[in-house]
């Protein structure tokens, strides 16, 4: 008999293995947001490296997180997913094991960042940077679940997954002041951003790369991820298990 | 092995299975014949806990497939008519995890995997990525993710749809195979006639939803349509005259032709035609026409199995 994490697991390592086998599609992929940085951080202000560079981590995160429900449509389509669920494995694994697949990706694109920027004079707290990290860890498992959800959804109209996942995420990209910030603007936008989990975790991994760990900063954005993650994977497992 | 009361799906307003009692003993290969939307995936989908009934129950395995789905999941194979293994992924992997999720520890896991790719002639491909395989080789993939715990029940849904007729005669083989070996109980859906008749012991004829025949395939083609004989004659006068030699039969005369529908039409012939020579009214041709499954479907719901048939093709079976 299996358990719940064995089942778990098995998902998670059959989600992590074409990663493995196939390193280059994924690292063409985290070329993407240097790219980014190497387009844009020259328009900035000299200073604002320390700034930016988290903010970035924090948007490549939630590109690749929101993307990832297109693997599941797909297996939908394909119908390995429909084999999967005759299986015994639990229904929440099935989610559950998916969305916890994204931390992988997530470690190694903030951690090639990271390396990148280091050189152009980036500097950071390296327990600040870990325990980021983590909160940035909660937050994929949230948007990961989110967005399987939303594949769950659309098994039968693949537009559907696109045009929401697109309508969704610049808004929230642009109100969590990624790019610019956010206290210049007015005040109905402000408000907005306040509602906009990503502001938090963006604000805690601003404060936690410059090392101040012991923050009302680092507090809201452990809040944000914890309840994105809690909440989000409360959706999936519903619509996993509701899924046939 | 399986047991069904009722079994119902309604869609909407669609009754898509309405009312299927089937029983299958262990160790029958069963298939589920009809056209395409008869209900036999539903159907299926319904016995594999994948889709819950609408009403009536279901015991597959042992246990029933509303409240002991775990149950029916451990003791069942499914090989669904789309791709089991992922498209990314690598054929050996997909085995591995899949024998992880039957709860198979990595070693067994692995070892069975080999075995699998052995006997199904997947050793070359087993491990490149799954969409560069043909469509023959991922067919057989599924067979073997299907087969990774060693299940007693293995359901089929449309396994050869697709597949040039070459592999759909090494899929069937894999098939039968895999039944005198170990003894598997199997239940296949199929809309090509000349499976169901080839590999099945017992043929479900399904349409709109309901088992309208169940039964051996020669017993169908016997019960429902039989053999039939023709006789052709140069002239008209000798039909007539033949005819009243066999009026024993009841045979139909077409011009220049007689029919005669009976059992065990090859073991007949012989002695029809001694008679006519012995009455010296030789028949110039004959011609024995064994029954098909279709005309089987045919007789019970005056349409064909074979695709765009319907009502009119009646007449080009019934020459």
């Amino acid at each position: 008999m299996t358990t719940l994490v064995a089942d778990t697991r098995t998902v998670f390592s059959r989600e992590l293995r074409p990663v493995l086998r196939d390193p280059f599609t994924i690292i063409f992929s985290m070329v993407q947001p240097l790219v980014f940085l190497a387009l844009f951080t020259p328009l900035l202000p000299d200073d604002s490296l320390q700034w930016f560079v988290p903010g970035i981590i924090v948007m490549s995160c939630l590109f690749a997180s929101s993307m990832t429900g297109s693997n599941l449509l797909f297996e939908i389509q394909t119908g390995s997913h429909e084999r999967m669920l005759v299986t015994p494995l639990r229904r929440p694994a099935l989610l559950i094991g998916r969305a916890l697949k994204e931390i992988v990706p997530m470690f190694a694109q903030a951690a090639l960042i990271v390396a990148v920027c280091a050189p152009f004079g980036f500097r950071f707290n390296l327990v600040g940077a870990l325990l980021g990290l983590v909160i940035l860890a909660a937050f994929c498992i949230g948007l990961g679940a989110l967005s399987y959800t939303l594949a769950l959804a659309s098994k039968n109209q693949e537009w559907l997954f696109w045009t929401v996942q697109q309508t969704l995420i610049f808004p929230l990209l642009l109100l969590a002041g990624v790019l610019l910030p956010i206290d210049n603007g007015p005040g109905w936008l402000q408000a907005l951003a306040r509602g906009n989990p990503l502001s938090y975790v963006v604000d805690a991994e601003r404060a936690l790369f410059a090392g101040d760990i012991l923050s009302s900063a680092t507090f809201g954005g452990l809040v944000a991820g914890a309840a994105t993650a809690a909440v989000e994977l409360w959706a999936g497992v519903r619509a996993m298990r509701n899924s046939d | 092995m399986m047991e069904t009361y009722g079994l119902t799906k309604h869609f909407k307003d669609v009754r898509a299975v309405d009312g299927i009692d089937l029983n299958v003993a262990p160790g029958e290969l069963v298939a589920l014949l009809g056209p395409n939307g008869a209900g036999k995936s539903t159907t299926l989908r319904m016995l594999t806990t994948l889709i819950p009934p609408t009403s009536g129950t279901a015991r597959v395995a042992g246990f029933d497939v509303v409240r002991q789905q775990r149950e029916v999941r451990m003791r069942i194979g499914y090989i669904g008519q789309g791709n089991g293994a992922g498209h990314s992924q690598r054929g050996r992997d997909e085995l591995i995890s899949q024998g992880r999720a039957y709860g198979l520890g990595v070693r067994s896991a692995r070892a069975r995997a080999a075995t699998l790719i052995e006997s199904l002639g997947l050793g070359e491909v087993a491990d490149r990525r799954v969409s560069s395989l043909s469509g023959g080789q991922r067919r057989r993939l599924d067979i073997a993710m299907g087969l990774i715990h060693e299940p007693g029940l293995l359901f089929l849904d449309e396994p050869s749809t697709g597949l040039d007729p070459q592999n759909r005669a090494n899929l069937q083989e894999h098939i039968l195979d895999l039944r005198a070996r170990h003894e598997t109980t199997i239940v296949l859906t199929t809309h090509y006639l000349d499976e169901a008749d080839s590999m099945a012991e017992r043929v479900i004829v399904i349409d709109h939803g309901r088992i309208i025949a169940d039964d051996t395939p020669a017993q169908l083609k016997a019960e429902h349509v039989g053999d039939r004989i023709i006789l052709g004659f140069d002239h008209e006068t000798d039909a007539a005259s033949a005819a009243a030699a066999v009026a024993r039969f009841d045979p139909e005369r077409q011009d220049t032709r007689l029919t005669i529908r009976t059992q065990g039409a090859p073991r007949r012939v012989p002695e029809i035609l001694d008679d006519l020579r012995t009455l010296g009214n030789p028949a110039t041709e004959v011609e024995v026409v064994r029954p098909t499954l279709d005309d089987v479907f045919l007789k019970l719901t005056g349409r064909s199995l074979r695709e765009g048939g319907t009502a009119d093709s009646r007449e080009l079976v019934e020459v």
